[in-house]
């Protein structure tokens, strides 16, 4: 405990960096994450038979080991943060790609056809009914993807992408416990707090209208 | 206003939906499509607003060839209403009637205003403006889909069995605002439905269809009076035609015309000396220019007989009430549906003109039974 508090004390300005870093790695990965899965999604559930295959494809990409994924790209992209931004970005595209494809898919056709019926464009249908009545479902996605960034995150050291996974790996090859605990403490702490904000954003954003239907039934 | 011309559809692979369909609507007109499931009416009616496409044939909005016209432009100059409400759950009630003035870009304040004269149409306050669809009531919900539907003053309105998912009662509420409604915006409707006692309450003109085609095109009247073929017989119900009878009409014809009144400024002892001379339980109460105002029972006085002294502290202004050039069958159903004890009846400026009672039916039921048999009766004599 003593060692743990010494340690602190001397590090706590690089342990607020690490921490730091290790939040913007993985939150510019959900981000783009973001911007690329929920057009894809929307988009898919627009082409039927392409929808199965790409969404196939993302499966098979989550079990691909990270770490090997880390690897990979070092021989095109070097070391550092970028290859590890790039490489946490491809584990947030699923979760997001698949909570919006079955979010939109999931909407009322009776709604859709009303929409349709009352002269709403392919886009207008898309901007005023399909994204706000599947928010939820994609809000979760993203609350998904980003506590294992968090996670995953921490591999990102691996190739000199820094973050708390610097402390860890010290801490192994040192076999400094404190490193250990100073490194995966925050992480846990990190995943549990971005969970909680994201909760309630999502709170904010899903329309009211769809919060009282909820509490009703 | 509205011409359909040879219109067909047929789907891939060869099933033909809707066959040569030909139709004259005037405006202002209400019309019917009925048929059993998959005789094509929804198929007709939404190839009117191109969410199906016609495979053949022509169909013109005021001499528009609709083929001619951008889809979606075309239909937010439609009113549009399905079975499912669907009312977008996301938005509120003012998001939901405004909705295509806001496509069609209005600003705030226009729609706002729009909004609140339409809730006045149906009698719901702007209270209801910012509440949202699952806190209103089903048959709420579906006001408000008629609402939206008349949002941007379209003259055309298409709707698919928008009654249809309503408890009985609600339902036949409804019809009644609607009808009433249609009939002072003046807007051509096409409606369509399963349910011939909704086509014969409704309708200007109903069009019966089959497998694809129409059967017969005619008014409630001349349908059940002349009805094309044993099709239309079956679905009409034998005994829908029994109740068109040749001569009896219009409630006026078997209205009894001294319905029991009282005025407003009489006191509950008048009252209840007319109730025990007439020997009846419950007055109408009007004012001296023979308006209805409402009703007063006999449960009612005995209530208020020691807090109230005037018919006017405890009339009952919820009463029900028919013009008296409604059709009969309209009038008895309202009697027999909603177990009404009687039906005043009234002109076109609320006066009171007579009463339809309980008793007046038995009437109709006994000449219809024994004004036939007597007639057998005549015939068998005869032959003897």
């Amino acid at each position: 405990m003593e060692t743990m508090l010494d340690f602190l004390q001397t590090n706590w300005q690089e342990l607020i960096f690490k921490a730091w870093e290790h939040l913007y790695i993985s939150m510019i990965a959900v981000f783009l994450g973001i911007i690329v899965a929920v057009p894809l999604g929307i988009m898919l559930t627009r082409m039927k038979r392409s929808a199965s295959i790409i969404i196939g494809i993302a499966n098979i990409m989550q079990t691909l080991p990270s770490l090997a994924v880390l690897a990979f790209f070092i021989p095109f992209l070097g070391v550092g943060k970028t290859p590890a931004i790039i490489a946490l970005f491809f584990y947030s595209v699923l979760p997001i790609l698949r909570n919006t494809y079955t979010g939109i898919k999931g909407v009322n056709e009776n709604l859709l056809e009303s929409g349709r019926g009352i002269g709403m464009s392919s886009w207008e249908r898309i901007r005023l009914v399909e994204f706000p009545l599947a928010l939820s479902v994609i809000m979760a996605g993203i609350r998904t993807a980003s506590v294992y960034l968090i996670g995953w995150a921490t591999l990102a050291s691996f190739i000199g992408g820094g973050g708390l996974g610097d402390y860890i790996f010290i801490g192994l090859n040192l076999y400094q416990t404190e490193y250990i605990i100073a490194g995966a403490v925050p992480v846990i702490i990190m995943a549990i707090l971005v969970d909680y904000v994201f909760s309630i954003i999502e709170r904010k954003v899903v329309p009211k209208g769809l919060k009282g239907m909820k509490e009703v039934a | 206003m509205l011409k359909i011309e040879n219109v067909s559809k047929t789907y891939k692979g060869g099933k033909k939906a809707v066959k040569n369909i030909s139709l004259d609507i005037k405006k202002g007109e209400f019309i019917c499509f009925i048929g059993p499931s998959g005789c094509g009416k929804t198929t007709t009616m939404k190839m009117i607003n191109r969410l199906i496409e016609p495979s053949e044939g022509k169909i013109l909005i005021n001499g528009e060839n609709i083929m001619d016209k951008d889809p979606v432009e075309l239909r937010r100059q439609i009113g549009y209403v399905i079975q499912q409400i669907g009312l977008f759950p996301h938005m509120t009630i003012l998001e939901n009637i405004t909705l295509v003035p806001k496509l069609l870009k209005w600003n705030e304040q226009k729609k706002k205003e729009r909004a609140l004269e339409l809730l006045q149409l149906v009698d719901m306050g702007p209270e209801y403006l910012e509440r949202y669809p699952y806190e209103l009531s089903g048959g709420q919900q579906q006001r408000i889909g008629v609402l939206r539907a008349l949002a941007s003053n379209p003259p055309l309105i298409l709707m698919d069995e928008p009654f249809g998912a309503l408890d009985p009662i609600t339902r036949d509420a409804l019809q009644e605002e609607f009808k009433n409604l249609q009939r002072t915006l003046d807007k051509t409707i096409v409606f369509v439905t399963h349910d011939m006692d909704e086509a014969i309450k409704l309708a200007d003109r109903i069009v019966i269809l089959k497998a694809g085609e129409i059967v017969q095109v005619g008014t409630p009247d001349e349908i059940l009076r002349n009805p094309a073929n044993e099709f239309v017989e079956e679905f009409i119900g034998k005994d829908r035609l029994l109740q068109t009878r040749p001569n009896v009409e219009l409630v006026e014809q078997i209205m009894s015309r001294n319905p029991i009144s009282i005025t407003e400024e009489k006191s509950l002892t008048d009252a209840i000396t007319i109730m025990r001379e007439k020997r009846v339980d419950s007055l109408l109460v009007v004012d001296e220019q023979n308006v209805l105002k409402g009703f007063v029972d006999v449960e009612t006085i005995s209530e208020y007989r020691k807090k109230a002294k005037f018919i006017s502290e405890v009339i009952n202004t919820e009463v029900y009430s028919v013009k008296q050039d409604t059709l009969i069958r309209d009038s008895v159903q309202k009697i027999l549906k909603r177990g009404f004890k009687y039906v005043p009846v009234v002109d076109q400026n609320n006066h009171l003109v007579g009463i339809v009672t309980r008793a007046t039916l038995v009437d109709i039921v006994y000449d219809s039974i024994w004004g036939e048999e007597e007639n057998q009766v005549a015939e068998v004599v005869e032959m003897f």
